[in-house]
């Protein structure tokens, strides 16, 4: 994590192995044997099960799903999934020993924190996956953990990271409201900080607004829907500060805030 | 498994569709491998207007069954733009395609008037990097709004227009959205085209969930009818279209003396295998890319082992 340069992915897509699909209250963490490149935090793969993909609700998934590297350890790769459509389920219900078509690693990823800013590591709901590699791999002492979530199942996801500090919408766990109000909190306290971010477009943009207000540096990591995630399909674009369009997939997905006018709810994907 | 085309030699039959690859952000994703490993035997430009395009806002992508509906709205540089930053380079990656082997280079141009293509075709003629040219005539004439392709008439004297303004080989991507597209072939024939290439994908609507911002107000009570895509209507690519594309590409192969370029749900050797049967010469793979960057080469193998049993 160096600087901005990435991981490069084998070309073609790879046919690996699932290891496994293990319980993490309302999410899935898919485990998957990948003997390839390194994943820089903050980069993705798309990924699709060798069998049965399509065929469901509508006839879908057709596409292939972009995740997150939530972690890698010892020749395998974590993802964290959410049973939200037809592909997230497909892909949570996957066997031991299940195959998976993977393309990637994939995409621009964090970069390392200024000497001397505390990183301050913001997530919401399942965008917490990128979080987690980046903590695996941040050297520096002082970080700062703030993930939210909609309630205590989706809480339990905040076990993936070390020394969270927890809010929810329901107050089930942690602190009641949006986990802004905590990285407020933060910034009211020192604003010697750089913001790592991922979540749901409203979040993000909140990030984005306190940032620029307080001058702090941002990085927030993107979702958007795209069919192919190494910028052929120029599907997934977020409005670029100053006119014209930035693809998520190799642009970003991680971006640093002030490259952005607003983070818009639809770059969201439809599944 | 070597074809000949419009004056070009070809390693195999597979070739991309505009539009669907863009080699420079696949180099700097996948790296020398892409190059070594090059998917196509022929590498085709994504569409090129004489102004820059930002694109058509978000969202552009709706996954339909069994296929995509995409609204991307044709984002480019600009002539001037993919003349001075992205043809050299371009030029270069196709020169080292094939492990140096080297595949030829088509640009694809598209106006809004027989005078608009004229400047694009003359810029290309201009730059010996570009082997061919391809016009996508899927575009509302300005005067008339209706699309150029759509209409054998308007698609015979633009064809013509732009003809005596190169020697390269021409080709014309026929819409496939208009009511007979043999007779559209046979004008672009008739006109000088070297060949003609289709399907381009078929006009298509999604509408946006209830659930989402664009499918409820404000007050979240239910919009029906709301367009999903930003551009409102998209085109429909993938398996979904390919028995469609078949049809058309079969019907067209029959009209036409000028080679046939067919696309339209291309997943294996055997569906690149039924448009050759119909009577095309080479055959596009699109949305099969996306799925799988390396997919062209895969079909090329494919097509390779059934044609020889």
């Amino acid at each position: 994590m160096s600087d901005r340069t990435s991981a490069r992915a084998p070309f073609g897509r790879r046919l690996l192995s699932a290891i496994g699909v293990d319980e993490l209250g309302a999410y899935r963490v898919l485990r998957v044997a990948d003997d390839g490149p390194g994943a820089e935090p903050g980069q993705f793969a798309m990924l699709a099960a060798a069998e049965d993909w399509g065929g469901g609700e509508e006839q879908r998934p057709f596409l292939a799903r972009a995740f997150s590297f939530a972690r890698q350890v010892r020749g395998e790769a974590h993802f964290l999934l959410e049973d939200v459509g037809p592909g997230t389920r497909r892909l949570c219900e996957l066997d031991a020993g299940d195959g998976l078509w993977v393309v990637g690693p994939l995409g621009r990823g964090f970069s390392a924190p200024v000497a001397g800013r505390r990183a301050i590591l913001l997530g919401g709901g399942v965008g917490i996956a990128p979080l987690a590699i980046l903590q695996d791999q941040l050297t520096a002492a002082a970080t700062t953990v703030l993930l939210g979530f909609r309630d205590g199942a989706r809480a339990e996801g905040a076990a993936l990271l070390d020394g969270a500090r927890v809010a929810s919408d329901d107050g089930s766990v942690g602190h009641h409201g949006r986990v802004t109000d905590l990285l407020a909190e933060e910034l009211a306290r020192d604003r010697n900080a750089i913001v790592y971010a991922c979540g749901p477009a409203a979040m993000l943009e909140s990030v984005r607004a306190m940032c620029a207000e307080r001058d702090v540096p941002a990085q927030l990591a993107l979702e958007a829907g795209m069919a192919c995630g190494f910028g052929a399909c120029f599907g997934c674009v977020v409005a670029r500060r100053g006119g014209g369009y930035l693809r998520v997939c190799v642009d970003g997905p991680v971006l640093d805030a002030h490259e952005l006018e607003r983070v818009d709810e639809h770059a969201g994907a439809p599944v | 498994m070597s074809v000949s085309f419009c004056g070009l030699e070809l390693a195999h039959p597979i070739v991309n569709g505009s539009g669907t690859f863009d080699a420079i952000a696949a180099h700097a994703a996948f790296g020398e491998e892409l190059l070594r490993d090059f998917p196509f035997a022929a590498y085709v430009s994504k569409t090129i207007t004489l102004e820059p395009r930002a694109g058509n806002p978000p969202p552009r992508l709706w996954e339909a069954s069994a296929g995509l509906i995409n609204s991307i709205g044709l984002p480019n540089k600009g002539l001037d733009g993919y003349l001075r930053d992205d043809l050299p380079r371009l030029a270069e990656l196709c020169s080292l395609a094939r492990a140096g082997a080297g595949v030829p280079l088509v640009t694809n141009v598209m106006g809004a008037s027989a005078t608009e293509l004229t400047r694009l075709v003359a810029a290309c003629e201009a730059r010996s990097e570009i082997a061919a040219i391809e016009l996508n005539v899927s575009c509302p004439n300005v005067e008339t709004g209706l699309d150029i392709g759509a209409d054998p008439r308007q698609l015979e004297e633009v064809v013509r227009a732009v003809r005596p303004h190169t020697g390269k080989p021409l080709i014309v991507k026929l819409t496939p959205n208009t009511a007979d597209v043999a007779l559209c072939a046979q004008a672009a024939e008739d006109a000088g085209a070297d060949s003609v290439s289709l399907i381009n994908t078929l006009r298509a609507l999604a509408l946006a969930p209830p659930t989402t911002r664009g499918g409820s107000d404000r007050a979240g009570g239910r919009s029906p009818g709301r367009a999903w895509l930003g551009g409102a209507t998209g085109g429909l690519s993938g398996p979904a279209v390919r028995v469609v594309a078949l049809a058309q590409v079969a019907a067209v192969a029959a009209r036409v003396q000028i080679p046939v370029v067919g696309m339209g749900g291309v997943r294996s050797g055997a569906d690149a295998r039924e448009l050759l049967d119909v009577g095309a010469r080479l055959v596009a793979v699109g949305t099969e890319s996306f799925l799988d960057p390396a997919a062209g080469g895969r079909i090329a193998r494919e097509l390779e082992a059934i044609t020889r049993v």
